[in-house]
């Protein structure tokens, strides 16, 4: 490595630029210079949208009109319209709320975590991921509301003072500390994706003319220069809300599985719920990362930002939080066979050849084996496989909250009281009308707002540079092979 | 009030990098340095001090924890007690989730809020470019002016896009 950099260094006054001869940078293509990196990205806002653009918005959109109108009439009538009964209270609402939590905590992986672990691969996809977190996280926040029957009352779930005792909440209850965990989530992945985008808002300020574009861009941006004596404050201030937002992401899914595993139902009632939902919510993240990354770079032309390496990298987590998953299917059973509980053991028979079996099946079929496909170079190389197995992760993750929630309480302890759950048209309706939601944001987001964060690009591609520049230091990361 | 300064431009960061290095070398002042990303062993060159927004975040989280604690302690034993499944008053453990958000929660806002304040950014600042395209694809070396000529000298050998004085408000 070093003695590249000496012939780099000792290439250039013979004549060549030195970015010929420096190793190109692993995780973009070519060597754009500082100055195309910002058109690249910001050219695909100033742009107009293109044809493939404006068909997944009108989708999306028609999808959130649905859900207008589907959560107008269930506060008209009340969650009676739902497919919900006595034995079965909770369904598509609280399989949904869970299905979108876990959506979030990739975004979260891969700004906190991954910053952590000086992983450079983060850094152009990163941006999209925290908006994904926060999307995800609203529409996840949706479900609890709705489900409540009364959502006028919602903020009796916050301790207030109050006239009736006062009568405070129950901190004892996972429901509570979810009501907390959820909202410091969103607070804490709003501030951090907000913290990311300043200094890429005042290089949109900067290229932008006088106007209502540059007086917004003016007012989001807080007056940021570019100062190296902030620059460096910040860069402290990135990696304490990295560390915080570590461990906030894993608390968040392990509190929502107490949802469940403190319960005495059989198939909640288990210590192994904590890692097992945290590692399956990163599963399902990713898969979702990896459909929108898919989608992004293909309809706003970002391929050299988001490569193949990025795709490869991702599927790879995908294989590993996916066996990890798999191998939590694997010890559920295990328990109950070794257990020895009656109805735990009747639990899992019947989650396996009851009515429910074809979901069972859809959901091993979707995070057990699909998986498994990445571990061959072909299919992690070939966008179409990544984008079908994507999908096809979240359709076998949201099965597995279905599966959790609805098999374990549709046969209770209580025979006489078994009954079977089927969803009405407004549970479906308000389930697609959901991802209306996200994708009408998610595609508006990366129409107004830098999708690709261009500073941190920036750094990535300079490093070799600044490599140059202390070759004495030791510990900066190598990334400029390959 | 507006001062007067030495600000040379620079296409690349390793020629700023350098100069830094030859700067410091003399124990010449910098003013600071304007860049489009953040360099990595700047701060080193430059000799800044270690940032102390570490401390707010520790002190903030504290707070946060400590507030949680009590006020769940508050409600759930002095005020109006609850029995909860014979789970006693004071269920310590149980109120542990809830103190570790409200810890991220204060610590994590307080430190933006610092980092904020310290850097004085605010909605509706009038931002003060040094010179155009620093958050583009230039850096800028700003020295304080001073009588004599050697940081002059330094940054005309640096090989500099552009010398000039300037006077600025930063």
């Amino acid at each position: 490595m070093s003695s590249m950099i000496q012939a780099a260094e000792e290439g250039r006054p013979g004549g060549l630029p030195y970015q010929q001869i420096l190793p190109a940078p692993r995780w973009v293509d070519g060597h754009p210079t500082l100055g195309e990196i910002t058109g690249d990205v910001v050219r695909a806002m100033e742009a107009r949208p293109g044809k493939g653009w404006w068909i997944c918005f009108a989708i999306a959109l028609a999808a959130l009109g649905n859900l207008g109108v589907m959560v107008a009439y269930l506060f008209a009538k009340g969650i009676g319209i739902w497919g919900l009964n006595s034995s079965v209270g909770w369904a598509f609402d609280i399989t949904n709320f869970v299905f979108w939590v876990g959506i979030g905590h990739a975004g979260t992986l891969i700004s906190a975590i991954l910053l952590l672990f000086r992983q450079q691969w983060r850094n152009s996809i990163n941006r999209s991921a925290e908006a994904m977190t926060i999307f995800a996280v609203m529409c996840a926040g949706l479900f609890p509301l709705l489900h409540m029957g009364r959502p006028w009352d919602a903020f009796f779930i916050f301790p207030y003072p109050n006239q009736r005792g006062p009568l405070w909440v129950n901190f004892r209850s996972p429901l509570v500390w979810d009501v907390v965990a959820i909202s410091t989530y969103l607070t804490i992945s709003l501030v951090f994706w907000y913290l990311g985008m300043i200094p890429d808002l005042a290089t949109l300020r900067d290229r932008a003319a006088q106007g209502i574009k540059k007086a917004v861009f003016r007012l989001l941006s807080l007056g940021w220069n570019g100062s190296h004596r902030t620059w460096s404050r910040y860069e402290m201030v990135s990696i304490i809300l990295a560390g915080l937002a570590t461990p906030l992401v894993v608390s968040v899914h392990t509190i929502v599985s107490m949802d469940f595993a403190t319960s005495l139902v059989p198939g909640w009632h288990a210590t192994i719920f904590p890692p097992y939902f945290v590692a399956g919510a990163i599963y399902s993240g990713f898969g979702m990362v990896m459909t929108l990354l898919i989608i992004t770079r293909q309809t706003m032309h970002l391929e050299r930002y988001i490569t193949m390496r990025h795709l490869d990298a991702m599927a790879r987590v995908l294989l590993l939080t996916g066996s990890i998953v798999s191998y939590a299917y694997a010890t559920e059973f295990f328990s109950a066979w070794f257990g020895g509980n009656l109805y735990e053991r009747f639990h899992f028979i019947n989650r396996a050849t009851g009515p429910y079996a074809w979901g069972f099946y859809i959901m091993v079929l979707c995070n057990a084996i699909t998986p498994q496909l990445f571990w061959f170079r072909k299919a992690r190389s070939s966008v179409a496989v990544l984008f079908v197995a994507s999908v096809l992760v979240n359709v076998g993750m949201w099965f597995e909250r279905f599966i959790i929630i609805v098999v374990s309480l549709h046969r209770g302890f209580l025979p006489s009281s078994w009954a079977m759950f089927y969803p009405t048209v407004f549970d479906m309706g308000i389930l697609v009308g959901a991802f209306g939601l996200f994708f009408t944001c998610f595609l508006l987001f990366i129409r107004v707002l830098p999708m690709v964060a261009i500073w941190e690009v920036k750094g990535t591609v300079g490093h070799g540079a600044h490599r140059m520049a202390l070759s004495d230091d030791e510990s900066a990361p190598e990334v400029a092979h390959g | 009030m507006a001062r007067e300064f030495l600000v040379a431009t620079y296409s690349d960061a390793n020629s700023l990098m350098k100069t830094v290095e030859t700067l410091r070398a003399e124990n010449l002042k910098i003013h600071d340095v304007y860049a489009p990303y953040p360099i990595h062993g700047l701060d080193q060159a430059m000799r800044l001090n270690r940032t102390r927004l570490p401390w707010v975040t520790l002190i903030a989280g504290l707070c946060g924890c400590g507030v949680a604690l009590a006020f769940q302690f508050y409600t759930a034993v002095l005020d109006w007690g609850m029995n909860v499944g014979g789970k006693p008053d004071n269920s310590t453990l149980a109120f542990l989730p809830i103190a570790f958000e409200l810890t991220v929660l204060a610590g994590g806002l307080a430190t933006v809020a610092a980092l904020l304040l310290r850097a004085r950014l605010y909605p509706g600042r009038r931002e003060c470019l040094i010179v155009e395209g620093v958050t583009d694809n230039r850096f800028a070396l700003v020295l304080p002016k001073s009588d004599s000529p050697r940081p002059r000298q330094i940054l005309e050998q640096s090989g500099p896009d552009k010398l000039e004085e300037k006077e600025a408000e930063l």
